[in-house]
């Protein structure tokens, strides 16, 4: 395996007896995109702002490029950084707000211009170069932070939440378009989310963070397909975790899971499958969502069924279907015994 | 590749290099200038109520002498009596003011705001002026204006007179609050009210009171505690009406007895205190109150609402402009109230006490210099306080110290910089007597509020500014310079304004450190009141009142300057 570009080593973080982050521990490749994944207050964003500076380790190291940068300040690890509320200054134009960290350093004023006007073409604001922040959409003004970030060349690229503020469907578009300039220059990035689809579509793998510590590294399709535990298969995407019938009651052995998706319905009836009532219908636009409930051990099943087969088999409320579980797409914990919550 | 075990967690290195940041190195800095500037000053002033001459530990025996000394006793309930009094008619003749600008649908309302504010240009002595002149002896009220009307005697020196001066002083403060606190309201209430089916009196008690009631809560405090500690408006017209103020003035000018004036001193303090920390309380509490849903409050129709208070806000205000005109006039007519024709003579200073126009000029001087150190401090303090990553504890130390002063009186301002600053051991004794030490008793006494206004304007900018910069490794004074003194230039012409005006008529503290040959024009009027040249006295009145109103009209006109320059800069989705 080839040396990590940054490398992020035995990192703990208290502020006073709070632990906010506990034994961190994550490699991350040249030019790869990292996501920090996780609820709030799990101390994704203590940890973009130790890998910016801002904040110190209480103990462990920050490796960028085999230097070890933990003790240097930001203004000198090289990076740059995009917030959720953009930070753009106010009182300068797009054009000004992207020269802004160019001036006073050895860059002359022609080469200057062309830096910024390159990366204004790159995130496609050209010709916005001199309206003022106030003046433009949440996104245009997002992608002129971006386009600030980057003009400076830095090592690696830190994105704290920066869709979140926008509206769902400027967040879609933006979200390619990040993706899209990321692989261009080739810039390692790590970004915060707590939103697991943007993490989904956005990395090259995810962090899966909760309580301060790592649960989870791995691509999407990993930390999709393959959950390490209950916690990742549930906060990653809809999951249905299988009761063991022998323990029943409050304490269930949560072992076994599997994905709406993968759940097939039939008719009622069918030899292999558990017969099963139609509690609820929910229209989802290309899909049904349906929530079932096993007749033998009445076991509440989530289930996504085209809107084909929903049609097909008249699946409407108290209907009898029967739920087959693909032995392929079951998912394994390892044994874990927990109290189930409301 | 080197190897790198990592369960070593070898402990971080802390380099001094970057703990000897210029910014750390700032704040340190401002925390020694405001111990030194404020809180030594005061530790000095206060421990000298502890001591006699002869260098003594007293205890509490200088307290005990104050209270039983029938005559000092006896200022300390006409400070009292006289303080609610004044704050009871200031504060409801403002709410009811404040009220019809705010919430009824009368006209003028820009004039009757800026007529509120009017008093906040005038030295409070010039208010005891124009009451000698209306009601005095010779006053044009007094023999029934020139004897078109009955005689009217009132005895105007002395508590009635106080009370009026007061009642001016405190108007414009009382306003600005209520003016403040009935803007933060929410129309979904008034509307929610409406369908419940509650009547306009129970409307008032139940929604618009409650809203305001911090409000009201702090301006009663605010005035109590500026009428307790105000000199000018009881050296102006208080007679041989004693209050705590002109008794420190006495005990420290005329006998010579430093130990009684800070005694005094502290009895000063204490209401400033409970008021700085019932203000405190207050305005966290206010913070909360307004939602970025709420909706700004409709006017409902009411012609008879209307016109009442239209007619209030008449009498107000001609009630308010009376003093100035009167000032005005008596500045400007050759013998009060024998030969009224038209002179300039009163304006020719020197024949009277003091030395010529020099105060005035002096006062121009001390005001500008002021408003331009004093901003500059105020703003970079603010930013070094609110914006500052490192050094938490040491931040928090100097919020403290910027916000004490809202605590000092004047006059203990200025007693405790006789004492620190007069110490000839004291390294900095040779600012005594100078210019500095003025501009600096002026800069600590009113540093407190534009702080405020800094900080409050330097929380709406992106707290992520810095850390931008930083990452973009620009240096924090250039971000500093290039955005954040640009974005907060309306507050940064505010501060300046206040610090201008204020210093034009302030007395308070400066009557203990202005020297022989350094007259101020706001002590001048003191002396030349002493001294009987009323109508010099109102004269300079005139001036400063003039200085103050152009320098206000020049604020309005750099304001909207700014406001065009950077309409383009403000969100308005946001």
């Amino acid at each position: 395996m080839s040396q990590a570009y940054l490398s992020i080593q035995g990192v703990d973080k208290s502020f006073g007896s709070f632990n906010a982050l506990k034994e961190i521990n994550i490699d991350i490749q040249k030019n790869e995109f990292i996501c920090l994944l996780g609820p709030s207050g799990c101390g994704k964003t203590t940890l973009l702002r130790i890998i910016a500076g801002l904040e110190k380790p209480s103990h462990g190291r920050i490796i960028v490029g085999g230097k070890d940068i933990t003790s240097l300040p930001p203004a000198k690890r090289n990076f740059g950084m995009v917030f959720q509320s953009y930070a753009l200054f106010p009182n300068l134009t797009a054009y000004q707000n992207v020269a802004y960290g160019l001036q006073g350093k050895k860059f002359s004023r022609k080469e200057i211009d062309e830096k910024v006007k390159e990366v204004l073409s790159l995130v496609d604001l050209m010709h916005l170069h001199d309206r003022y922040p106030a003046q433009l959409s949440g996104g245009q003004q997002q992608r002129i932070a971006l386009a600030r970030a980057i003009v400076l060349s830095p090592d690696f690229l830190l994105l704290d939440e920066p869709l979140s503020a926008l509206d769902a469907k400027v967040r879609v578009k933006l979200r390619e378009q990040i993706c899209e300039l990321q692989e261009k220059l080739g810039i390692t990035t790590v970004m915060v989310t707590h939103d697991q689809e943007e993490a989904l579509t956005m990395a090259d793998r995810i962090v899966v963070m909760k309580n301060a510590e790592v649960v989870q590294i791995g691509t999407p399709e990993q930390v999709y397909d393959e959950p390490n535990s209950p916690f990742v298969a549930d906060f990653i995407g809809s999951i249905n975790f299988l009761e063991d019938e022998e323990y029943g009651g409050s304490i269930i052995q949560r072992n076994m899971a599997v994905r709406p998706e993968h759940i097939r319905i039939s008719g009622p009836g069918s030899a292999t499958g558990i017969s099963a009532i139609v509690k609820h219908v929910e229209f989802r636009g290309a899909f049904y969502r349906l929530l079932l409930q096993t007749v033998l051990t009445g076991q509440h099943l989530t289930v996504d069924v085209s809107s084909q087969i929903t049609h097909h088999l008249k699946l409407t409320k108290y209907a009898e279907v029967s739920v087959e579980f693909p032995q392929d797409k079951m998912i394994n914990f390892p044994s874990e015994t927990m109290v189930v919550g409301a | 590749m080197e190897k790198s075990p990592v369960t070593m967690r070898p402990p971080i290195r802390r380099r001094w290099r970057e703990f000897i940041s210029m910014q750390n190195m700032l704040i340190v800095l401002l925390v020694l200038t405001l111990t030194t500037s404020t809180l030594i000053p005061l530790i000095t002033l206060f421990s000298k109520a502890f001591i006699n001459k002869e260098e003594q530990f007293i205890g509490l025996a200088n307290f005990i002498k104050y209270f039983s000394t029938p005559s000092l006793a006896q200022s300390l309930s006409n400070t009292i009596w006289i303080s609610v009094l004044s704050t009871l008619i200031a504060v409801s003749l403002a709410f009811v003011y404040a009220y019809g600008i705010s919430r009824t649908g009368i006209r003028g309302k820009s004039y009757f705001h800026y007529m509120a504010l009017l008093p906040l240009f005038e030295p409070t002595m010039m208010h005891g002026i124009a009451l000698t002149y209306l009601f005095g002896n010779q006053g044009i009220v007094t023999n029934g204006f020139f004897g078109l009307l009955p005689e009217f005697h009132i005895q105007i020196y002395g508590p009635i007179g106080i009370v009026i001066s007061e009642v001016l002083y405190l108007f414009p403060q009382a306003f600005l609050i209520f003016i403040t606190a009935l803007t933060i309201t929410d129309q979904r209430l008034y509307d929610a009210a409406e369908t419940l089916g509650a009547g306009k009196i129970k409307t008032f008690f139940t929604v618009t009171l409650p809203s305001v009631k911090y409000g009201l809560i702090s301006a009663v405090f605010v005035c109590f505690t500026a009428s307790f500690t105000d000199f000018g408006a009881p050296q102006a017209i208080g007679g041989n009406f004693n209050v705590l103020a002109t008794d420190i003035y006495k005990q420290v000018i005329g006998q010579q007895n430093m130990s009684m004036g800070a005694t005094v001193g502290i009895l000063l303090t204490i209401p400033a205190i409970i008021a700085f920390a019932v203000d405190r309380f207050v305005d966290r509490k206010q913070r909360s109150m307004l939602s970025s849903k709420s909706t700004p409050y409709k006017i409902p129709d009411g012609r008879l609402r209307d016109g009442l208070y239209h007619v209030f806000c008449w009498v107000i205000s001609i009630a308010i402009l009376i003093p100035l005109i009167t000032t005005l006039f008596a500045s400007l007519i050759k013998v009060w109230p024998y030969n009224l024709h038209f002179s300039l003579k009163h304006f020719d200073f020197s024949n009277v006490a003091g030395s010529g126009l020099e105060p005035f000029y002096n006062s121009l001087k001390v005001s500008f210099i002021t408003a331009i150190v004093g901003t500059i401090v105020t703003f970079v303090f603010a930013y070094l306080i609110e914006k500052s990553r490192t050094m938490k504890g040491l931040r928090q130390v100097g919020y403290f110290l910027s916000i004490l002063p809202l605590a000092l009186p004047g006059m203990v301002i200025g007693l405790a910089y006789i004492f620190f600053f007069n110490n000839p051991n004291n390294p900095l004794n040779w600012i005594y007597g100078t210019m500095i030490i003025i501009v600096l008793a002026n800069i600590t006494h009113f540093y407190a509020v534009p702080f405020m206004t800094a900080t409050t304007a330097l929380k709406k900018l992106d707290k992520e500014f810095e850390l931008v910069s930083e990452s973009m490794r620009v240096p924090f004074y250039k971000t500093f310079l290039k955005v954040t003194v640009p974005m907060s230039l309306p507050a940064i012409v505010e501060i300046a304004m206040y610090f201008f005006v204020n210093s034009m008529v302030t007395v308070s503290a400066v009557v203990f450190l202005r020297s022989a040959d350094f007259n101020l024009a706001a002590v001048s009027l003191v002396n030349m009141e002493d001294a009987g040249d009323v109508a010099a006295a109102a004269a300079m009145s005139t001036l400063i009142v003039v200085t103050n109103i152009i320098v206000r009209v020049i604020y309005e006109l750099i304001l909207n300057k700014v406001k065009k320059r950077t309409a383009a800069w403000q969100t308005s989705s946001q």
